[in-house]
């Protein structure tokens, strides 16, 4: 096990919690919209790089900052923050609602990246495909359609609806309402500028995710050049919690083969 | 007391069980259960029944806006305003209300009550309100900026309504090259505000100060009497004393021969409406933002709108006003006394009740209550102000 210590980052008056363990090159990871945990497959990655887990500002302790509107706000924060940090070759993963916020950052500076790495992540429309509204869900349905076995959701569905999580809960629906309401968890002008990031791109989706279906990931690569795609078998829309060995060999292989070849 | 005839204009041909089985009748409930030629019957008896109360004697008609629905057809109710604005004489037309927050362009709102003001000279009541939690699933506006927008949606209206234009306006939500409204409106300075809610203190205590006439929504006369002592005590701490005709309480009230013969009649009628046109999980009434952390923890923890509730339940929490035109007479008499309202809001049509029946029931309220309650104050705010 390794251990993460939890620190307060201030970046321009916005003090947001930071979770960090490990050691070796940095790996930025962007929760997603259910908020930030140290989890398993940040304890496997920290054997081999300096994780950097924040919490998103308007999300459990971090600040709700006046300016936050939109997912460009995040994108801007997080170029900040990777400013103040001063982290070079920064592999950045994404997950869902946090790989929407990694992409918008990667098209609009890759400067301190290395790489990036999308898993279920938010951010396109696509006609024709059908997704669940996780705004018209229980609290126990959305955990519920995070999974494709259902076992496992019995687990987080015991963890997260604690009745003294439930402030923190509503903290985060407010921030993720007010950012992906509408246009409901994509931004139009994305897809207009996908082909400015020029960073080696993993995509890692599973295979029955129903939030944000696996087509997603298919046109993500078809719009990132040179974007790589693994799709997960038995697996739902967090392959990090459901299947996080598959996981982390997805993204070792792909950051060891990247690191070979330069 | 002032009577105000408050329709919904539910789509009463409506399958209950299949709104049962979808959960709701909201959103998510196909527009393929609306059979138009039923709706179309359905437009014409209530707009009918609105003239028969401005010929009753009703001193208002009110309608409300509500979205993607079949407990309500009216998405767009200046739509039905305009069809009134000639037909119904005497009686003022509000609509309780426009809501604010869903409109990316708030100047159609003033135009379209400066319009119904001018069509009616002066009769009608501008409602505002934020909508429901649903209408923000209906419509796309973020529900996490719903407070915001409908702040500066009513100060642009009324800036509007008073202000000489053009004038330029940029805010948070809205930015406009020039606000120039015509018509102006016809009632000077501009229609009379009112503010219905289901009883934020927020919203209460900002309507106390801007001395707008307050309107409960659907509550228990003892909540509705603690929300209206709310707004006359901050209408104290805004330096003045609050009148009864500020206060408005939104019920429902059926008259019948009997107690008994009243309970079974509107029975049906008023349950299809609470358990069934009004159901809609959490989720859907309270989208994340629409509220504060507290509201919205109060109202998740008591489940609200998951409960069933009979008529019986409705008739001793004091949420409607069932029964002989005694009984009705008495309770009423004691619920002004109680909660110090001089207007009422009353659903005489509700859920699925048929047509000849709602009008009996306004008839009955027409020559049964409304006589007895012409020239009554609430008693207690009458002592007050005999002090």
């Amino acid at each position: 096990m390794v251990d993460f210590l939890t620190s307060v980052l201030a970046v321009r008056g916005c003090r947001i919690r930071l979770m960090r363990g490990g050691a070796g090159s940095p790996l930025v990871v962007l929760h997603g919209a259910s908020g930030a945990n140290v989890l398993p497959f940040m304890q496997q990655l920290a054997q081999k790089f300096d994780v950097i887990a924040p919490e998103h500002p308007g999300f459990g302790e971090s600040d709700t900052p006046d300016w936050l509107d939109n997912i460009h706000d995040l994108a801007y924060f997080y170029l900040d923050v990777l400013d103040e940090l001063k982290l070079k070759d920064v592999n950045l993963v994404g997950l869902s609602f946090g790989g929407w916020i990694a992409t918008e950052l990667a098209v609009r500076n890759t400067q301190r990246l290395a790489s990036l790495t999308l898993c279920g992540a938010a951010g396109l429309y696509l006609a024709g495909v059908e997704q669940l509204d996780p705004f018209l869900r229980s609290d126990e349905q959305r955990l519920r359609d995070f999974f494709y076995d259902q076992k496992k959701a019995d687990d987080i569905i015991a963890r997260a609806l604690r009745p003294e999580l439930e402030d923190v809960t509503l903290k985060n629906r407010t921030t993720v309402a007010k950012i992906a309401w509408q246009p409901r968890g994509h931004d139009p002008n994305l897809p207009k500028w996908l082909h400015r990031i020029d960073v080696p791109t993993l995509l890692i989706w599973g295979d029955h995710d129903r939030m944000f279906p696996k087509e997603h990931a298919l046109a993500y690569q078809k719009a990132i050049p040179g974007a790589k795609v693994v799709i997960v078998p038995e697996c739902g829309h967090v392959p990090q919690i459901e299947k996080p060995d598959v996981f982390v060999a997805a993204l070792e292989t792909f950051l060891g083969a990247r690191k070979k070849a330069a | 007391m002032k009577f105000f005839n408050f329709h919904l204009m539910p789509y009463a041909h409506v399958d209950l069980d299949a709104i049962a089985k979808n959960g709701s009748a909201w959103v998510t409930f196909s527009n393929s259960h609306y059979d138009p030629e039923k709706g179309a019957e359905l437009y014409h008896d209530y707009l009918d029944q609105m003239e028969f109360a401005d010929q009753l004697g009703f001193d208002g008609v009110c309608l409300n806006e509500h979205h993607q629905t079949a407990y309500g057809m009216m998405p767009i109710p200046g739509v039905l305003a305009g069809a009134l604005a000639r037909s119904v004489k005497h009686a003022k037309i509000a609509i309780l209300g426009r809501a604010l927050p869903l409109q990316n362009n708030p100047l159609n709102i003033a135009e379209e009550y400066a319009m119904l003001d001018n069509l009616t000279r002066g009769r009608i009541i501008a409602g505002f309100v934020r909508g429901i939690g649903a209408e923000y699933h209906a419509t796309g506006i973020n529900p996490a900026n719903s407070q915001e927008r409908f702040a500066e949606a009513h100060d642009l209206i009324v800036r509007a309504w008073t202000e000489p234009g053009p004038f330029s306006y940029s805010g948070k939500h809205y930015q406009f090259r020039y606000v120039n409204p015509w018509p102006r409106p016809y009632q000077t300075p501009h229609p009379p505000i009112w503010i219905p809610s289901q009883g934020s203190s927020s919203t209460i205590r900002w309507a106390a100060k801007m001395r707008y006439t307050y309107c409960q929504t659907l509550s228990p006369i003892a909540a509705v009497a603690k929300f209206f002592q709310l707004y006359r005590d901050e209408a104290d701490k805004a330096g003045y004393q609050a009148s009864p005709n500020q206060l408005a309480w939104s019920n429902t009230i059926y008259v019948g021969e009997t107690d008994k013969k009243a309970v079974k009649e509107a029975k049906p009628h008023l349950e299809a409406l609470v358990n069934y046109l009004l159901k809609m999980p959490t989720e859907m009434l309270l989208p994340p933002g629409y509220t504060d952390t507290a509201s919205m923890k109060r109202v998740r923890a008591v489940k609200v709108t998951g409960k069933t509730a009979s008529i019986e339940d409705l008739i001793a929490s004091g949420v409607v006003i069932i029964g002989s035109p005694e009984t009705v007479r008495e309770k009423l008499a004691e619920y002004q006394d109680l909660a110090g309202f001089n207007t009422s809001l009353t659903k005489t049509q509700f859920g699925t009740m048929p047509n000849e029946m709602a009008r009996a029931n306004m008839t009955a309220i027409a020559e049964e209550i409304l006589p007895h309650f012409r020239e009554r104050l609430p008693q207690r705010a009458a002592k007050a102000a005999a002090e």
